[in-house]
C-alpha cells in the first residue's frame, strides 16, 4: 500500500466554522481564512489551543468562522487584546487579526509597541488600502490621490509603510503575502506561528466592492528577489525601496521574546502581609 | 504637660531636599511602634524636585484615616512657598508654629491665626551632629511635643534610614530635647495593642486584589494610581502573576480583558482620564461578559485637573459613562483600610457574574499611609463558573435563570466559541435580531439585579431621625463628627455605601425607616451623589446636600454642626 | 512536490501524479464550495447551487482517483503544495466570483479551469514523464477534453448576462 500523502490530525476543514464569512464574494479574506485554516493544520495544532483575536472591520470577522477559541473585541484594540491573553496563557498559540484602518490607524500606537513588547505571537493585517465596513474610505495605507467621498480628489497625505514601522519598532518576524496564493499565505503565516516573538505578516488582500481596481495586483505581487535577512540595517535597506508587492519573508530577527506569566508562584499571599505587618 | 490628648497632628514643611516626607514617615513608623494609631497624608507643590512639600501626620489612640478639624503643630524647615498650603493646613490659636529663624519668619497666613511662634535653631543643632540634618531635629521635635518615648523614634529610625542611623538618632535626640522646653500636646496612653498595618490605601487595593485572585494586571503610569502598580509589579511575581506595562490605558484594558478572556482575573489601576479611556472596552467586557476590574484612584478633574489632589468627581462615568445599556458593578471602599476588602470583592464579583467592577477609591486613600487594625476578611469566596464539554453544542450565553453562563476558557476542547462585543445569541453568534438583543440584554441586567450583596452593601452606625449618606474618603471624617455628637448623647445614622451599582434601593429604604432629616455628603462640585441617590432610590424627609469639590477634605466638625443643627 | 522525482521509478511517479491529480481535485472541491457558500449568504440561490454541483461533479473525479489508486480514504491536503501556478490548475481564484453574478458567469469560471486542466494532463502527456504516467495523463485529459464540452453545452442553455448585470442601484451598507 503506498499512500504517499500522509494524514495530519487535523484538516484544514476542521478550523473552519459553520459560520458563514459575510464578506463581499471574491473578497481576498476568504483567501486568508483558507490560509490561516491550512497553516493551523500544518502546524499539528488543535483548535482548542488556538485563539484568533481581532478589532473591528471587515477582516476582523475572521475569528468566528474558525473553530478555534475567537476574540472579536472593540476598534483597533486587537493587539492589546492578544497581548493580554498570550502573558497570561503562554501555552495558547494567539493569532491577532486586523486590517489597515484597524491595525494602522485607530490601532496604529499599539502595532509600535506590540512590536518592540515582541510577545510570542502572530499579527496578520487584510491589508487593502480602504475603510470596507463604513464604506469605502481612505485607510493609512491608501494612496494620497485615491478619490473618495470622505476625500474627494484624494487625501493628499503619503502611504503609511507598515514593514518599515514593524522593522524600526522592532518586529521579530516581517513578511508580505498576497491572498491570491492562499498556498503562499498559509506557508507564511506557518513559519510566522513558528518563529518566536512577535511576527508580522502584512497580506495584502483586495476589496473587490470599493477597489475594484486592485484584481490587478495578481500582476504586481511576485515573490521577493532575494531571501530574508535578519540584519535590521540590510531589511531596511530593502523595505524602503520595496514597492510593496515582494511576497515572501523579508525579515527574521533574533530578539527573546517577552516572558508570560511565572511558572508558579514562590510566595504566598500572607508572606505579603508581612511588608505591612507592624 | 498632661497626657490629655488622644488625637495630634502636626505638619513638617519645606523645600525639596530637606526631607520632609522622610521625617514624616519616621514619626508615623515611631506613633505606631509606640502603639499609636498614625495617618500620614501629604501634600506638595507641581515641581517635580525641588519644590515645597508638607508631611501631615495625625497621631491618635483610636483608629481613623481622617485628618482633624486643625493641626497642633505646624513646623517648617523653611517657609518658602509654605504659604501655599493655608487652606491645607488650617491652625488656631492653641496651634504652634516651629521654625528655624535662619530661615526667617513664618507667614502671616499662619501667624494671623493666633498660633504661636518658637522659633527653634534647626540647621544650627544639626551642625552639632556629624552627619546631622535639620529633618531630623525636627523629627525629634514633633515626637517630643506628642511625648513619644524616645526608643520609639530610635526603632523608627533604625527601620527607616539605610545609613546614617547613629547621625539620626542623635539629630533627633536633639530634637526631642528641645521639645522638653515647649509646651506640647501629649498623647494619653493607650491600652493594650492590637495587632495592626501601616499601609497605603493604594497598597491596600493592590493587596485585596491579589486576595480576589487577580493574577494579571496592565497598567499605564498615572498619578495618584502609579504607587498601586508599583506595589504590585513585585507582588504579582511572587504569587505567580505579572504586570505589563502598556503603551496607553486604551492598551492597559484591553490587555487585561485579553487575560481574563484567558481565565486569569486581571485588573487595572487608573485615574480619571485614563478611565475615561477605558470606557469604550467596559463596554465590551459587559457585552462579551468578560470579567475585569479597573481601580479607578480618583483626583481631581475634569481634563488634568488637579492631578496630585483627591475628588468624588468621577462618581458619574463610573456609574453612567458606559455607551448602551452596560449593567456593571461599581464599588467604593469606605475605609482606606476597605481598600483591600472593597477590591477583593470587586474581583469576586466581576468573576462570579462575568462582568466589569468599577472600584472607586481616591487620592486621599491611595497616597495616605495609615495605621490600622488588620482588617478581618470574609470566609466566602467568588468563583468564575468555567464550562466543559457535555457533547452539546456549547451555548456561551444560555439565557440561565441567574444570567450566568459558564465560560469556556481557551484549551477547553469542544467548546470553542468567540466573545463577541456584536450583539449576539445564545450560542454567541452575532444578531441583529431585536428578539437575541432584548433576551441577552435581559440577561446581562438579571446577573447584576439579582445579585444580594447581604450587609456589604453599606456600612450602617447609629440611630435617630437624622441620617448622613455618603460613600468613600468622606466616612472618615464623619465618623468622627458622629462619634463626638454621640459623645455628647445625640444620635445618627451614619450610611457609607459601598456598593454603587447594582444601587440597592430596598436595602436604603430599611435603613432610612423613621429618618426625617436626610445629609448627603461628597466631595465634588455638583452633587453627583446626590442625583444618583435621588434617581435610584426614594429619600426621606429634608435633604440638604453638603459638598465641596476637592481638594480640600471634609473636617469632623463642619459635619458635625450640620448633624447636630436643630 | 512540484514536479515528480526525476529518478522515481514509474510506479512511485505514478503514485506521485495521481496524489497531484487527486489534490488538484480536493481543491476545486473546496473551491466551489466556497463559492457556494459565499453566495448563499449575498442571497443569489441559483448560483450557489450551480457551484455546489460543480463541486459535486469534482467530488465524483476525486472518489475515482482513490478507488484507482486502492487508497482507503480521503487523504488531506499536503502541507504545502507547491503548483507552478498559484494553486492548482482546477482552482478558480477567489476573487472569480461576484454578489450578482449569473449562472453563465460561473459556467464560464468552471470552462476556464477546465481547460486549464485539460492542458495540465495535455503537458504531461507530450512531456517526458515514465509511460504510466503519461498515459494515466492521456486519460485523464481527454476527461477534462469532456468536462470542457460538458460546461460548453450548458452555457448554452442559460441566458448570456445582458449588459450592466451588475449595476446595483443601492450603495454597499455600513455594517460596522
Amino acid at each position: 500500500m503506498n499512500a504517499p500523502i500522509t494524514s495530519p490530525a487535523l484538516t484544514a476543514k476542521d478550523f473552519k466554522s459553520d459560520y458563514k464569512p459575510v464578506w463581499c464574494p471574491g473578497c481576498g479574506d476568504y483567501s486568508v481564512l483558507t490560509a490561516v485554516t491550512k497553516a493551523l493544520a500544518m502546524l499539528e495544532l488543535r483548535p482548542e489551543n488556538v485563539a484568533v483575536v481581532s478589532g473591528i472591520g471587515c477582516s476582523s470577522r475572521i475569528p468566528a468562522y474558525t473553530t478555534c477559541y475567537g476574540f472579536h473585541g472593540v476598534h483597533g484594540r486587537s493587539l492589546p487584546a492578544g497581548t493580554g491573553l498570550k502573558v497570561a496563557r503562554p501555552d495558547l498559540t494567539v493569532l491577532v487579526a486586523s486590517g489597515d484602518g484597524d491595525g494602522y490607524s485607530i490601532g496604529g500606537n499599539h502595532f509600535l509597541h506590540a512590536c518592540r513588547r515582541n510577545v510570542d505571537l502572530t499579527y496578520i493585517v487584510m491589508d487593502n488600502h480602504v475603510y470596507g465596513m463604513t464604506k469605502g474610505q481612505p485607510s493609512p495605507t491608501t494612496e494620497p490621490d485615491w478619490s473618495s467621498k470622505l476625500a474627494p480628489g484624494g487625501t493628499g497625505v503619503r502611504e503609511f509603510h507598515p514593514l518599515v514601522i514593524a522593522l524600526a519598532s522592532g518586529a521579530n518576524f516581517i513578511a508580505r503575502a498576497f491572498s491570491g496564493d492562499p498556498n503562499g499565505v498559509a506557508a507564511l503565516i506557518v513559519e510566522a506561528v513558528r518563529h518566536p516573538g512577535f511576527s508580522f505578516v502584512e497580506v495584502l488582500s483586495p476589496c473587490v466592492t470599493f477597489r475594484p481596481e486592485q484584481r490587478g495586483w495578481k500582476e504586481s505581487a511576485r515573490p521577493a528577489p532575494v531571501a530574508y535577512t535578519d540584519d535590521p540595517a540590510r531589511a531596511a535597506r530593502r523595505l524602503m525601496t520595496d514597492d510593496g508587492f515582494n511576497i515572501g519573508v523579508l525579515y527574521k530577527g533574533r530578539r527573546a521574546p517577552f516572558a508570560g506569566l511565572p511558572a508558579a508562584p514562590t510566595h504566598s499571599l500572607a508572606d505579603l502581609e508581612g511588608g505591612f505587618r507592624l | 504637660m498632661k497626657a490629655n490628648h488622644s488625637s495630634v497632628s502636626v505638619a513638617l514643611a519645606g523645600s525639596g531636599g530637606a526631607g520632609v516626607m522622610t521625617a514624616g514617615n519616621m514619626l508615623l513608623e515611631a506613633a505606631a511602634a509606640a502603639g499609636y494609631y498614625g495617618l500620614m497624608t501629604r501634600t506638595s507643590g507641581p515641581q517635580i524636585r525641588g519644590g515645597e512639600a508638607a508631611a501631615m501626620v495625625r497621631v491618635s489612640t483610636f483608629a481613623t484615616d481622617a485628618q482633624d478639624d486643625r493641626f497642633q503643630v505646624l513646623a517648617a524647615i523653611d517657609w518658602q512657598n509654605v504659604n501655599r498650603f493655608a487652606t491645607e493646613l488650617p491652625l488656631g490659636p492653641e496651634s504652634i508654629l516651629i521654625g528655624d529663624q535662619a530661615h526667617g519668619e513664618p507667614p502671616e497666613v499662619f501667624t494671623k491665626t493666633g498660633a504661636r511662634y518658637f522659633p527653634v535653631p534647626l540647621k544650627q543643632l544639626a551642625g552639632q551632629v556629624q552627619g546631622g540634618w535639620p529633618n531630623m531635629i525636627a523629627l525629634g521635635v514633633l515626637a517630643g511635643l506628642m511625648g513619644l518615648p524616645a526608643q520609639a523614634l530610635e526603632a523608627a529610625i533604625n527601620k527607616a534610614m539605610k545609613k546614617g542611623v547613629e547621625a539620626g538618632i542623635a539629630a533627633a535626640k536633639l530634637g526631642l530635647a528641645q521639645a522638653a522646653n515647649l509646651d506640647g500636646f501629649k498623647l494619653k496612653e493607650i491600652p493594650a495593642k492590637s495587632s495592626r498595618w501601616l499601609i497605603t490605601g493604594n497598597e491596600a487595593a493592590g493587596y485585596g486584589a491579589l486576595r480576589g485572585g487577580v493574577r494579571f494586571v496592565a497598567a499605564y503610569p498615572i498619578t495618584p494610581a502609579t504607587e498601586l502598580l508599583e506595589w504590585l509589579s513585585p507582588a504579582l511575581t511572587k504569587v505567580g502573576g505579572t504586570l505589563v506595562q502598556a503603551e496607553d490605558e486604551l492598551a492597559s484594558i484591553n490587555m487585561a480583558l485579553g487575560a481574563s478572556y484567558g481565565g486569569v482575573p486581571a485588573l487595572t489601576a487608573t485615574s480619571g482620564p485614563g478611565l475615561s479611556l477605558m470606557i469604550e472596552a467596559l463596554g465590551l467586557g459587559v457585552t462579551a461578559e468578560v470579567p475585569v476590574v479597573v481601580v479607578d484612584v480618583m483626583r481631581t478633574g475634569p481634563s488634568t485637573g488637579i492631578a496630585t489632589k483627591s475628588e468624588q468627581a468621577d462618581l458619574n462615568i463610573a456609574l453612567y459613562g458606559l455607551h448602551g445599556d452596560a449593567p456593571h458593578i461599581v464599588i467604593a471602599p469606605n475605609s482606606l483600610s476597605d481598600c483591600v476588602a472593597a477590591t477583593e470583592w470587586a474581583v469576586g464579583l466581576a468573576e462570579s457574574l462575568q462582568v466589569p467592577a468599577i472600584v472607586l477609591s481616591d487620592q486621599y486613600f491611595g497616597q495616605a499611609r495609615a495605621v490600622v487594625d488588620v482588617p478581618a476578611f470574609e470566609k466566602k469566596s467568588f468563583h468564575r463558573a468555567k464550562a466543559n464539554s457535555n457533547g452539546q453544542p456549547y451555548k456561551r450565553y444560555a439565557l440561565t435563570d441567574s444570567g450566568v453562563s459558564p465560560m469556556a476558557i481557551p484549551g477547553t476542547p469542544g467548546i470553542t466559541y468567540t466573545a463577541d462585543g456584536l450583539e449576539h445569541n445564545e450560542r454567541g453568534t452575532p444578531s441583529s435580531q431585536s428578539g437575541d438583543h432584548l433576551a441577552q440584554m435581559e440577561k446581562r441586567a438579571r446577573k447584576i439585579s439579582q445579585l444580594d450583596p447581604g450587609d456589604a452593601w453599606a456600612s450602617i452606625e447609629g440611630e435617630g431621625d437624622v441620617a448622613l449618606l455618603t460613600f468613600g474618603s468622606c466616612t472618615g471624617p464623619a465618623r468622627e463628627a458622629f462619634a463626638r455628637a454621640r459623645a455628647e448623647g445625640f444620635d445618627a445614622r451614619l450610611v457609607s455605601l459601598r456598593m454603587l451599582a447594582p444601587a440597592q434601593p430596598a436595602k436604603l429604604k430599611q435603613a432610612l425607616a423613621g429618618v426625617k432629616r436626610v445629609l448627603v455628603l461628597e466631595q465634588n462640585h455638583s452633587g453627583q451623589f446626590l442625583r444618583y441617590l435621588r434617581s435610584e432610590y426614594e429619600l426621606p424627609g429634608e435633604v440638604k446636600s453638603l459638598r465641596r469639590p476637592g481638594p480640600l477634605p471634609f473636617r469632623p466638625e463642619e459635619i458635625y454642626r450640620e448633624i447636630v443643627r436643630p | 512536490m512540484s514536479k515528480p522525482a526525476k529518478k522515481a521509478s514509474g510506479e512511485e511517479a505514478y503514485a506521485d501524479f495521481m496524489s497531484r491529480a487527486y489534490t488538484m481535485e480536493l481543491e476545486a472541491i473546496e473551491r466551489y464550495a466556497q463559492f457556494a457558500d459565499a453566495l448563499d449568504t449575498h442571497n443569489n440561490p441559483e448560483v450557489a447551487g450551480l457551484f455546489r454541483k460543480l463541486s459535486a461533479i469534482e467530488s465524483l473525479h476525486a472518489k475515482r482517483i482513490l478507488a484507482e489508486m486502492r487508497w482507503p480514504s480521503l487523504p488531506a491536503l499536503p502541507a504545502a503544495y507547491a503548483w507552478e501556478s498559484v494553486e492548482g490548475p482546477e482552482t478558480a481564484p477567489f476573487d472569480a466570483v461576484h454578489y450578482l453574478m449569473q449562472p453563465y458567469h460561473a459556467l464560464e469560471i468552471a470552462l476556464r479551469c477546465e481547460q486549464q486542466a485539460r492542458k495540465y494532463y495535455e503537458d504531461i502527456a507530450a512531456g517526458s514523464a515514465p509511460k504510466r504516467v503519461k498515459a494515466a495523463a492521456k486519460e485523464m485529459a481527454a476527461e477534462e477534453a469532456s468536462h470542457v464540452a460538458l460546461i460548453q453545452d450548458w452555457m448554452k442553455k442559460v441566458p448570456q448576462p445582458a449588459p450592466g448585470w451588475d449595476e446595483d442601484p443601492d450603495p454597499p451598507r455600513m455594517n460596522e
